[in-house]
């Protein structure tokens, strides 16, 4: 399990697969995920492996998730917000975004 | 990537030397091989203009052609050898290139679009001598019909269709092409550019930078290449250079059940959008401009593709004939030495290694082949 080592930000109350989680400010939304409960972030579109973020720095595109309902954002890339929403992504986006 | 199977070897001699390591130069070299012929592929390395890696990976039909029948002939041939090419091809290397020939389309944006391509499709069809011609229209609805799930943009009045089109992955299949090529026991030799081809008795050798390969017949298949390797062989051909954008956004659900010439989606779910045709000498960069041009008409087409990011976006130059039509030549002054040129390299590749490759190995012509030498030019030169 992943821990916060610095946790004196403010609270920013986000949701992940619908659950209410408190992330703190300036923290990235695949970092939130990571802190929250760890584990896959996203299924892959061709084989539906498993996978989570890896570098956390916007290269290697393993952190894609859909938010706010946009799908394959790179959740290492961006900020969370109050009020954000972050779902776990399985296999292939949709082309419409979703409601 | 292809893999070097062989060291560079002084003066080795083949039944063939192919001169070019990409989408016509292993096709051609699968069917001399099936023939039993001593075959290598003299390539160069990957700094050079590497057309047959920048394709979009139509196997298309509708639209080829125009003023030349037997191009229409020869496309449609290489289509219908296609899904046992491709059969082949996995089953010796295992890489299925994702062949499929769900028909394919092309959208048309207004009632001026859709009438200059009916005139187009419509004076091919006649230059057939009323032969049948598989390319038919479709109105808004027929479309919306084919592509359940697809929302059309306001300005789609229809499309013409084609059941022969379909579309291939072209990486694959040069992949493919190579894994089975070495299998089968060809030389396929990289950083092995060719600087001359010269007479030696009934032979040629073939001069690289690596080396002398001496060879019964030389197959020039080389792209762009051709306009120096050419002339000193007789086989003097105005190819070009002409800039193609493709753009190819993120993997999503699968949407598009066949290609439209300007957008098909791949089987792991991407959308590849093209098409450009830009007059930029050899210069393969992008041009920010273009891919806006392509975004938009893309957006317009199929509004919800607006969602998707664009991933990835790549140049690469078609190697074009006066005529957009290939060349298949044995050179006058020095019998045993042809030249292989088109930009239809994928849609080719099927016939060229049936068909073609008997050529080179001595069969007479395939019919077509009465179109595609080079007295066309001739004419043009003395027009």
């Amino acid at each position: 399990m992943l821990k916060r080592r610095h946790s004196d930000a403010a609270v920013v109350h986000i949701l992940i697969d619908g659950v209410a989680v408190e992330a703190r400010a300036g923290e990235s939304a695949a970092a939130a995920v990571l802190a929250h409960d760890g584990g896959a972030t996203r299924t892959t579109p061709v084989s539906g492996a498993p996978r989570a973020p890896y570098c956390m720095m916007g290269v290697c595109f393993e952190c894609l998730m859909e938010i706010d309902g946009v799908a394959n954002r790179q959740g290492c890339m961006v900020r969370v917000a109050e009020g954000m929403s972050i779902r776990r992504q399985q296999g292939a986006r949709a082309l419409e975004r979703e409601a | 990537m292809p893999q070097s199977t062989a060291p560079a070897r002084s003066k080795e001699t083949f039944d063939v030397a192919v001169i070019g390591g990409g989408m016509i130069g292993p096709a051609v070299s699968l069917g001399l091989l099936e023939r039993g012929l001593k075959v290598c592929i003299l390539d160069e390395g990957d700094d050079v203009l590497r057309v047959a890696r920048g394709n979009f990976g139509l196997v298309w039909f509708q639209g080829k052609g125009f003023n030349m029948p037997r191009y229409v002939d020869w496309t449609r041939r290489s289509a219908t050898l296609y899904p046992d090419f491709a059969r082949e091809l996995q089953e010796h290397t295992g890489v299925d290139i994702g062949h499929a020939n769900p028909g394919g389309l092309e959208l048309l944006l207004g009632d001026e679009e859709e009438a200059h391509r009916r005139h187009f499709i419509g004076q091919i069809y006649q230059q057939g001598g009323g032969k049948e011609y598989e390319v038919e229209f479709l109105d808004r609805k027929q479309v919306e019909d084919m592509l359940p799930g697809v929302k059309l943009g306001d300005e789609v009045t229809g499309a013409s269709y084609s059941p022969v089109d379909g579309h291939v992955n072209p990486l694959f299949l040069l992949r493919a092409m190579h894994a089975h090529f070495q299998q089968a026991g060809g030389s396929y030799l990289p950083h092995h550019r060719v600087s001359a081809v010269n007479r030696n008795g009934a032979a040629y050798d073939v001069l690289t930078e690596a080396g002398t390969v001496s060879a019964a017949k030389v197959v020039i298949a080389a792209g762009h290449g051709l306009k120096q390797l050419g002339p000193p062989l007789g086989l003097d051909i105005p190819i070009r250079p002409q800039r193609g954008h493709i753009l190819v956004t993120e993997r999503t659900q699968p949407i598009l059940p066949m290609p439209m010439s300007a957008f098909r989606q791949t089987a792991e779910g991407s959308i590849m959008l093209g098409v450009s045709a830009e007059e930029a000498g050899y210069d393969d960069g992008i041009d920010t401009q273009t891919v806006a041009t392509i975004a938009r008409r893309a957006a317009r087409t199929i509004p919800a593709l607006r969602n998707l990011n664009i991933v990835r976006s790549w140049a690469a130059l078609r190697v074009l004939t006066p005529d957009k039509c290939p060349v298949y030549a044995q050179s006058r002054s020095h019998p045993g030495v042809y030249a292989i040129a088109s930009h239809s390299g994928v849609t080719l590749a099927a016939v060229n290694a049936k068909v073609a490759s008997n050529w080179i190995a001595g069969d007479p012509a395939p019919e077509e082949f009465d179109a595609f030498g080079l007295e066309r030019f001739d004419a043009q030169k003395t027009a």
